[in-house]
């Protein structure tokens, strides 16, 4: 989230899109109906079904899954057309007034395609590997050029304005099935937001990600936030409300393939040693080129120090040599991985608190995936599906060659540490119980194992052992458990991850800054020659002594103080927001561009001219002027508004301007492609049907088990995959409790009373479920709540189903699973997004018959 | 007289997480899914249990409810009202069942005999007998007490205390009747709901449950106008003390053979 859960009740309009918050974030609906109860704010939901979320709404907005895009981008051409947007925050904060390259051509010019495309091989699907046509025109000197007028025909506006033309109501309509009145009643209503004394947020979840357009789904939520003026001010933002409680933190700690932590790229082959990898991205143009990032060389180094301490030294570039490269990230998301184990390039797999034999996108080739490895290692609480995988319907134990191993795992609440929410709110919790048996922390298991590889090492070192030998590991001295021994001191963990000092730093005047040893304050103290260690540079601060605001000192994540000056909720003195403790990101934006706040009685931060920089002249005389505020400023504090750069808030891009028009795999500007499977074409660009850069496996296509694409003839109706607030996930942690099993205890298809009757279908009774992959059953829920779609003239429906089920792995064990069923995720299709490789999920055909 | 305390209910904000209905389970330690002895399963609604039963005093009811000019999926907290004038405890021949203090129907259930009249009389039908003994068809009434152990001691019901979206709220009962007004007028003038309306003020004397509803009470299968059955009172007024004054003892064993004759009778019912 760009702002916070809290940070809610602070907006106008509360739009909820590809998200059922009531259902999986019921938490945040407080904030939502407070909104609604102190702003009188208006809640807008957009979905293919209506959900307990929408039953909440003002407006509720139905539309086809998989067509965002067109949904959104009418959106953008109903604000450029009524001149809705926030003039002086699009003309200043972003980059619409930026001129592109004179030879840009967009999907108008070139029938669905930017300028640049290559299709080597002739099967429709390419990449854009030349570039160079998206981007600013320049001077001399390398500055963009602007046309502050927003008249050039290449200035962002109008390229935007010309790229949205054609999505009219109508033709917006066509694609999403949405009546008219309703979109232009959903659009009406939320671009009311940008008038500058208003404000809008977004919520938004996976559906709004899981699709092969899901990132540029989630970009376009940007362009319309920062058409409307909505990010960083209290009441707006693109806030991302994560999956599970700490998923946030698993990403911020470089849970992802192309992540080492905090954010930082991971070295690929093209980066053989640091300089190259720090080279690559400050080189003019590089994402490190400007803005905050320049600071990048010494997040990358404090990284590598932490990792190895004396072993990396300025000689040696700090160890980078000990950071595995890799060819490309994507070869390594959850799709490629399973297609590689599935080939038998893998020979073995650890898999930690993930249930693929269910929750992966055609389970029956993931489960089919898992038997090719010669082990399994499963850190796990419960016997999954995925524990179980080789005795699962149909599959004979005996030709199942893979050793598995459990390992058994503590929950949540059986282990102290820090929890990172959706808003970036870090949080150190108590263990408040014992895991049972012998069941550890992750991080427990994690240490024994790296402590026995050490020991392996050392015994018979082999080649290129220095990475392991040499590894910092001294997390040591904590609890003593009574069957494994010593356990981990975890605020080891957490000193590590906080940055400390390798010897004394000391400023330009002689002053000390940190003593060696030290904790670091924050990100600021961080150094590119070595003498700072930080495991995670945007965590900096977090575990530092700070007052609570009560007269306490503590550990920053720690702290639980409850005053609020501001009263717009942001907690200052509660836990550790990273990063640096800011509560609401990119908040130079709440100001206006002279430095005054925006006139919405939301003030946050502002320009003080006759504040005490701290800094003094060539005289000796305080030099005054700085930002102030309720909030950390995410800018430098001392900037005038007049001053070069003074009005270019987005610090984190090289241009400080909120990129409407913004590099990604499919184009700068998001369009709308539909689904892999649609039971319709593309009636914007009939001759490019889908995301043209997407990567789509034939593994075993045509087989009993394999990637399988279904078409309209056979499977017409478009299916998606969600949550229900009763379970969890793929159901390991749910459905076993016998008051969840209770409350929704089979697999459901929730469907129209339309296609119901078609089809013959009583409300209650089992249907089978089929797509190209896979069929499974399921009890029909035959409801008003889905209604068919009027696409282009014809008549679409769609059904839904909650992914949480499965034929239970735990058979005969102390936590058998009650609520069992078939895996929905057996019908659902290989493919992701062409950014992040996440599954679709949630737009895909099947079919539905009477059982 | 004590205060009168009471449950708000906001069913325009409730979500239908059924945290309360877990909560309550949690707390009050009922029973959930037990396999081959208490299964439920989706018969083409979220809707589960599909009634209160004695291990399920509290669960949210799902209607779909069109009413031509707006569609609403309502969703609405079912369980003991807590009546002003609860036949229940007027009829309850053990003293099982009693008006307690803030206006709680207790229940203490080592003095139930599992006649079943509570079941019968109460016009909600929410008290349930349940079953503790095959064999002899020993049985127990049961139902929500509003979490007496904790309300008696400064707590708010477990259900209150885990609502995430601020649609529950416990407190002095004019208090919850002046916040559901309220409430009313904003969602008949700010949200588009005409027919909002409080339930739960007047009803049988005052109900312990006071409803924000935004349809019609009785598309939520609440009587408008419930009514006091006219038999309980005949049993309370009259057979009771002339049972006592009259017989003394000796009639007890004549009542009980009458209680197990009746609850034969009711068990065919339950089970």
């Amino acid at each position: 989230m760009t702002n916070h859960w809290v940070d809610i009740k602070n907006a106008d309009v509360i739009m909820l899109n590809g998200s059922n918050a009531a259902e999986n974030h019921p938490a945040s609906m407080y904030w939502i109906h407070k909104a609604r109860e102190e702003r009188k704010a208006q809640l807008l939901v957009v979905d293919p079904r209506l959900t307990r979320s929408a039953a909440k709404a003002d407006l509720y907005v139905p539309i086809r899954s998989g067509t965002d895009i067109a949904f959104y981008g009418g959106m953008i051409k109903y604000i450029l057309d009524n001149e809705l947007y926030h003039k002086e925050y699009v003309l200043h904060y972003t980059n619409a007034a930026n001129l592109i390259h004179p030879d840009f051509k967009g999907p108008e010019d070139l029938d669905g395609l930017f300028s640049g495309f290559a299709d080597d091989d002739g099967d429709g699907f390419g990449t854009y590997k030349d570039r160079s046509t998206w981007s600013y025109q320049t001077d001399a000197e390398g500055k963009a050029l602007r046309d502050e007028t927003l008249q050039d025909p290449q200035c962002v506006f109008q390229i935007m304005k010309r790229h949205y033309a054609r999505y009219d109501l109508d033709t917006v309509s066509a694609i999403t099935g949405c009546p008219k009145d309703k979109l232009e009643a959903a659009y009406k209503l939320y671009a009311s937001t940008g008038a500058p004394d208003k404000v809008g947020t977004i919520l938004y979840a996976m559906g709004q990600t899981q699709h092969t357009v899901g990132s540029q789904n989630v970009r376009i939520l940007a362009m319309i936030q920062l058409l409307l003026g909505n990010i960083g001010r209290p009441g707006g933002g693109v806030n991302a409300l994560r999956g599970e409680s700490n998923v946030q933190g698993s990403t911020d700690q470089g849970l992802l393939a192309h992540l080492l932590p905090g954010y930082l790229p991971v070295p690929t082959s093209a980066d053989p040693d640091l300089q190259t990898y720090i080279d690559n991205k400050t080189k003019p143009g590089g994402p490190w080129s400007g803005g905050y990032w320049t600071n990048g060389p010494k997040f990358i180094t404090s990284l590598l120090k932490a990792w190895w301490g004396e072993h990396a030294t300025a000689d040696n570039g700090f160890a980078y040599e000990y950071l595995p490269k890799v060819e490309s990230a994507a070869n390594h998301y959850w799709i490629a991985l399973f297609e590689a184990m599935y080939a038998g390039k893998i020979k073995g797999a650890w898999i930690m608190g993930q249930n693929p034999a269910v929750a992966g996108p055609n389970a029956r080739l993931e489960r089919k995936a898992l038997q090719q490895l010669d082990w399994l290692v499963i850190q796990e609480l419960f016997q999954t599906e995925t524990v179980a995988f080789w005795r699962a319907p149909g599959v004979n134990p005996a030709e199942v060659k893979t050793e598995v191993f459990v390992l058994p795992a503590a929950d949540a609440m059986e282990k102290e540490g820090s929890v990172v929410t959706s808003g970036r709110l870090i949080q150190w919790r108590p263990k408040v119980a014992e895991a049972p048996g012998e069941a550890l922390p992750d991080h427990d298991i994690l240490d024994r194992i790296c402590r026995k590889l050490k020991e392996l090492y050392q015994a018979d070192a082999g080649p290129f052992a220095d990475p392991i030998l040499r590894l910092t590991w001294d997390y040591g001295g904590g609890p003593t458990h009574p069957v494994v021994g010593e356990l981990v001191d975890i605020t080891k963990v957490a000193r590590e991850m906080n940055g400390y000092a390798l010897e004394d730093l000391v400023d330009d005047k002689g002053t000390v800054l940190a003593k060696k040893g030290d904790l670091l304050s924050g990100f600021a103290r961080l150094t590119a020659d070595g003498k700072t260690a930080c495991g995670c540079w945007v965590f900096s601060g977090y575990y530092y002594p700070m007052p609570d605001g009560e007269g306490n000192t503590l550990p920053a994540a720690k702290r639980r103080g409850q005053k609020d000056p501001s009263g717009l909720g942001l907690f200052p003195y509660w836990g550790f927001s990273w990063p640096a403790n800011r509560r609401i990101v990119y908040n130079r934006c709440s100001a206006d561009p002279s430095g005054k706040p925006w006139p919405d009685g939301r003030d946050l931060i502002w320009w003080d001219p006759n504040a005490d920089s701290g800094t003094k002249d060539a005289e000796g005389k305080p030099i005054l002027g700085k930002w102030v505020g309720y909030d950390v400023p995410d800018f430098v504090v001392t900037k005038a508004p007049d001053a070069p750069g003074g009005k270019d808030p987005f610090i984190m891009r090289t241009d400080g301007k909120g990129g409407l028009f913004a590099a990604m795999n499919e184009g700068p500007l998001p369009t709308h492609y539909e689904p892999v499977e649609s039971p319709v074409g593309n009636l914007l660009y009939p001759n490019r049907p889908v995301n043209p850069v997407i990567k789509i496996w034939k593994t075993d296509e045509g087989q009993e088990v394999g990637n399988n694409w279904g078409a309209p003839d056979k499977f017409p109706i478009v299916a998606t995959t969600y949550r229900v607030v009763e379970h969890w996930q793929a159901g390991g942690m749910s459905r076993w409790l016998e008051w969840l099993a209770e409350a929704q205890p089979d697999m459901f298809v929730e469907m129209s009373e339309e296609l119901a009757k078609e089809k013959g279908i009583q409300n209650g009774e089992m249907v089978k479920v089929s797509s190209a992959r896979g069929t499974i059953k399921a009890v029909a829920i035959v409801t008003k709540r889905f209604k068919p779609f009027q696409v282009n003239g014809k008549t679409v429906h769609q059904v839904g189903m909650p992914w949480h089920f499965g034929w239970g792995g735990g058979e005969g064990e102390e936590y058998e699973a009650l609520a069992k069923g078939d895996a929905a995720n057996d019908l659902t299709p290989h493919v992701g997004d062409a950014n992040t490789m996440i599954p679709e999920y949630k737009a895909f055909l099947v079919n539905v018959e009477k059982a | 007289m004590t205060e009168r305390l009471a449950m708000y209910i906001d069913t325009s904000k409730c979500m239908a997480c059924r945290g309360c209905q877990v909560a309550c389970k949690q707390w009050n330690d009922r029973q959930g899914y037990v396999p081959g002895v208490r299964e439920t399963h989706n018969v083409g609604t979220y809707e589960n249990p599909l009634k209160l039963d004695p291990q399920t005093w509290t669960r949210i009811k799902f209607i779909e409810y069109d009413d031509g000019e707006r569609f609403q999926w309502l969703f609405m907290k079912e369980g003991c009202m807590h009546c002003t004038n609860a036949a229940c405890a007027d009829v309850c021949p053990t003293g099982a069942l009693k008006y307690g203090p803030y206006g709680i129907i207790t229940f203490e259930r080592e003095l139930c005999n599992g006649c079943g009249y509570c079941s019968q009389f109460c016009p909600f039908h929410i008290p349930q007998l349940e079953v503790i003994n095959r064999l002899t068809g020993e049985a127990k009434s049961s139902k929500c007490v509003f979490c007496q152990d904790r309300t008696t001691n400064g707590l708010k019901p477990a259900c209150v205390k885990t609502c995430p979206a601020g649609a529950l709220d416990w407190g002095d009962r004019d208090e919850m009747i002046a916040k559901a007004e309220a409430r009313v007028e904003v969602l008949k003038n700010e949200r588009g709901f005409p027919k909002a309306n409080v339930y739960g003020k007047t009803q049988l004397g005052g109900l312990g449950r006071i409803y924000v509803l935004t349809a019609p009470p009785e598309v939520y299968g609440l009587p408008a106008d419930p009514k006091y059955p006219a038999i309980s009172t005949l049993w309370q007024k009259i057979v009771q003390p002339v049972g006592q004054a009259v017989f003394g003892a000796t009639i007890l064993g004549l009542v009980a053979a009458f209680f197990v004759a009746r609850r034969n009778v009711h068990m065919e019912e339950v089970e």
